[in-house]
């Protein structure tokens, strides 16, 4: 066992099934039990994972002569040895057979959607029209905090919050709210470095505004269930909502550059 | 008599009064005749694969082209130079046979450039005219620097062995970069007019006459100086590529262990300038997005974080093949080194760095999901494995994986070498403390950057980026010191090398072909249905932008048909004269500047001492 241990096909092959059972098992479940939240790998990234670790292995035992020798062996045993017959054997039946089922498995109509590519921040207009006015994203600042009407702004931005938003984005504004397993996808959670954080507050403002329905055309379907609010609040109420939201997570708008 | 004059009476009358109609007529379109001919905006729509895709693969395949014929001549001089100061005639004839294929890239260039002119014409005649009426100087002057730089061009060449002495010799070396010059001036003038097109000057409108554009303003727009970096760095990377994947393939046909010593060295020539330029390039990408979403959010966000962020994750997977390759290719390249065999139980851990820098670098930040992942995730991001599509995570992990590969150089340069000067082991522990700080810097950034605001965690990533350049700086500042005077444990065993290390030459010429063809969609493409952004709108068929799978099929026919050409281009060239190989036999000293060469002297920045050739 030791001797195995030792050599670099059964490293390799450990090292492989060890990076398998990490991100299978250990990524969705370990961090839990350090209180962090987390699920399991889709398979797009699991299968991403593991040609990457499988390269890396590939690299390791060939980049050295006498290491990529004995990597061989065993390969080269079960190919050639005649006491290897029977494995050999069992072998050629086995491996068309995997690499049959692997296709048959891809290829067989399944009643699930496909895996959809969904974009990280669906890309803004230049400007927008709410209620007839028309408005520059570019450089647009929230007029409530520039104004220094802050806490009165916080204020309505709680009340609408709770009223509007709350049953889908959640009380904690985690995207965990009591209407939110309804949908699909989930709405957002707007804490953490994710969401608003890494965002405008005029982009917020839009997305606020014109919900699902104003997404861009790239990038669908999107499948979102945000209503276009602008139907319903004013812009003032809108800004003060996006003021509430950076003020309750904790986080700060991203500001524009100066030139 | 009479009957017949009321006849003409009657006919004079009633051609009267249509003559008068033509009459005013004609005057009334009279003013048409004093009009100046309008272009239509668009020709005829090109058979088969349409226009758009005509233009594009043709733009592409020139591109490639010219960064060739403009990546090249970096390459020549740099080991021209060499070959001067390091007094060692490889480097020379190395150059000479570049310089001898740039001759019928040259052609290939300018024909390709000349087919894509005239699809432009013909295809697009309302943005030729357009661009033409706003550029039309630089225009000539772009014309006019191809005399100067093909003049130049069979100077450098044909001149080679007749200026090979002396003071006419670095004059030769003056030509050389003098066609870096006005290979750069062209670089240059080009790039204006597609940045144009990209960030237009904030006060031009879609009303705005052409006529009424400051040059100026036009020329030197938001991005022409990021892209005229960034394409100066990218170049220089692709011609030392190609060199090296040129090498790999005479390599693989040599009969002769001369041969196999003389493309080896080629090859790892040709990889280390291709690698050691590379390491920069990531740092002028990364001014260039900045410089876009500065000009414009919404383009910033396409780019980034809309559609086309699906290509920085193809990008990512393709970098990492990209060091994985290069640092593969220099750890087998130990093997060949007497000393080498005592760094490679270190390699596994670098490995390990890289292999997981790969992994972070290419985690999407919106994950690839069908609809059971997205419920079970709560999103399309991940709950734990979100931070790492950040780019936070993703800048602590190029970084690493840079000085990583640094590293690899580093060993490499050390392997056959004993340092003679007393105090080597205080050098190389500053060395490791340099390099350690530097990791811990990169990485005390990454993480502090997730509780910062973006736009103070974007500037982190600047005090990263400065970290691993002083450090390269100063740790390679430090080697020069320490291995003064350094004795040899003995010279490299040219051509000893495996076989499949080749094969990691064509992944990073490949790769780079393919890298360049994707991220020039993705610079491209953000404009999105605009010619001109948001000046001069596509109204084709074709305005749609591509999808991602589409667009990959596109570009992957550009790489095939211009690999299938620079073959076509190597072929050709290894007709017009055999090169000179070297021999198996004694190492030459190559003398690092300033020191005094002793018996087994140290080479200079890691490009080691060479046999000598066959005469």
């Amino acid at each position: 066992m030791r001797e195995r241990l030792r050599h670099p096909f059964w490293q390799g092959a450990l090292v492989l099934g060890v990076a398998y059972a990490l991100f299978r098992w250990g990524i969705p479940y370990l961090p839990p039990l350090l209180g962090i939240s987390s699920a399991p790998v889709p398979r797009s990234v699991m299968l991403q994972y593991m040609l990457t670790v499988l390269v890396g292995i590939l690299v390791w035992v060939s980049d050295n002569e006498e290491r990529w020798r004995r990597f061989k062996e065993p390969m080269r045993a079960l190919l050639v040895q005649p006491e290897r017959r029977v494995a050999r054997g069992a072998m050629l039946v086995v491996l068309p057979l995997l690499v049959a089922f692997v296709t048959y498995d891809s290829l067989r109509p399944k009643i699930s959607a496909p895996a959809g590519l969904r974009s990280v921040h669906p890309a803004n207009p230049t400007s927008i029209t709410v209620r007839g006015e028309a408005m520059i994203l570019e450089g647009l600042e929230n007029p409530l905090r520039t104004a220094g009407r802050e806490e009165e702004a916080v204020e309505l931005g709680f009340d609408l919050y709770y009223q509007n938003c709350m049953p889908c984005h959640g009380d904690y504004l985690d995207g965990q709210g009591h209407f939110a397993h309804g949908f699909n996808p989930l709405p957002l959670p707007l804490r953490g470095g994710g969401t608003i954080a890494q965002l405008t507050e005029s982009y917020v403002f839009w997305r606020i505004a014109k919900g699902g329905p104003g997404l861009p055309r790239e990038g669908q379907p999107w499948n979102s269930a945000m209503p276009a609010w602008d139907e319903i609040l004013t812009p003032e109420e809108i800004w003060a909502v996006t003021l509430f939201l950076y003020e309750q997570a904790g986080l700060s708008p991203r500001t524009w550059e100066e030139h | 008599m009479n009957a017949r004059a009321a006849r003409l009476r009657w006919a004079r009358r009633w051609a009267l009064a249509p003559g008068l109609l033509l009459l005013g007529l004609t005057l009334l379109a009279a003013p048409l005749l004093g009009q100046v001919y309008q272009p239509p905006a668009y020709g005829s729509d090109f058979p088969l694969i349409g226009s758009r895709n005509a233009i594009w693969i043709v733009a592409q395949v020139h591109l490639m082209f010219a960064a060739f014929v403009l990546g090249v001549p970096m390459f020549a001089v740099v080991t021209e130079a060499i070959g001067i100061w390091g007094k060692d005639d490889r480097y020379d004839r190395l150059s000479k046979e570049f310089t001898r294929l740039l001759l019928v890239a040259y052609s290939a260039t300018a024909l390709l450039g000349g087919l894509f002119l005239f699809l432009l014409v013909t295809l697009y005649p309302g943005l030729f005219a357009y661009l033409s009426e706003i550029f039309h100087i630089s225009m000539w002057v772009y014309a006019g620097l191809f005399f100067f730089e093909s003049a130049t061009l069979y100077m450098y060449y044909y001149g080679w062995d007749r200026w090979k002495e002396g003071w006419a010799k670095l004059g030769h070396l003056g030509l050389g970069v003098l066609l870096n010059v006005w290979g750069t001036a062209v670089l240059f003038i080009a790039n204006a007019w597609l940045t144009f097109m990209m960030s237009p000057p904030a006060d031009v409108a879609p009303d705005t006459s052409p006529a009424m554009v400051q040059f100026w303003s036009a020329f030197a727009n938001a991005t022409w100086m990021p892209i005229n970096i960034h394409r100066l760095i990218a170049n220089a990377v692709f011609g030392g590529s190609i060199v090296a994947a040129y090498a790999g393939y005479r390599f693989l046909k040599s009969r002769t262990p001369e041969e196999r010593a003389h493309y080896d060295w080629m090859g790892y020539v040709g990889n280390f300038i291709a690698i050691a330029v590379f390491l920069t390039l990531p740092f002028a990408g990364y001014w260039l997005g900045r410089e876009i979403y500065e000009y414009n959010q919404q383009m910033g966000v396409t780019m980034m974080g809309g559609f086309m962020s699906w290509l920085w994750i193809v990008q990512a997977f393709l970098i990492g093949v990209l060091f994985l390759a290069a640092n593969y290719y220099l750890w087998l390249g130990l093997g060949r080194i007497p000393g080498g065999e005592r760094f490679v139980p270190y390699t596994k851990w670098m490995l390990a760095v890289l292999v997981i820098g790969f992994m972070v670098w290419a985690t999407p930040h919106s994950m690839i999901a069908d609809r059971d992942e997205v419920a079970a995730m709560g999103g399309t991001h991940h709950p734990f494995l979100g931070v790492l599509g950040l780019m936070s995570a993703k800048n602590t992990a190029v970084n690493l994986m840079i000085l990583t590969t640094f590293l690899s150089f580093l060993m490499y340069r050390r392997a056959n070498k004993i340092p003679t000067v007393s105090w080597a082991k205080t050098g190389t522990l500053a060395q490791g403390t340099i390099l350690a700080v530097c990791t811990a810097v990169v990485i005390f950034y990454g993480i502090y950057g997730y509780f910062v605001p973006t736009l103070v965690r974007i500037g982190f990533s600047v005090y990263q980026v400065l970290a691993v350049l002083f450090t390269i700086v100063a740790v390679i500042g430090l080697d020069l010191l320490v291995m003064r005077k350094a004795e040899s444990r003995g010279p490299i065993r040219w051509g000893e090398m495996p076989e499949r290390s080749q094969y990691a030459l064509f992944v990073l010429v490949i790769t780079f072909t393919w890298l360049m063809g994707l991220m020039g969609f993705a610079r491209s493409g953000i404009r999105q249905h605009w010619h001109v952004y948001e000046v001069m709108r596509d109204t084709t068929a074709h305005a749609a932008t591509p999808a991602l799978g589409y667009a990959a099929q596109v570009i992957s026919a550009c790489v095939v048909i211009f690999l299938l050409m620079i073959a076509f281009v190597f072929w050709i060239g290894g007709m017009i004269a055999t090169p000179t190989l070297v021999a198996h036999e004694e190492p030459v000293v190559v003398p690092v500047r300033g020191t005094d060469p002793g018996p087994d002297a140290a080479p200079g920045l890691g490009l080691d001492p060479q046999p000598l050739p066959a005469e």
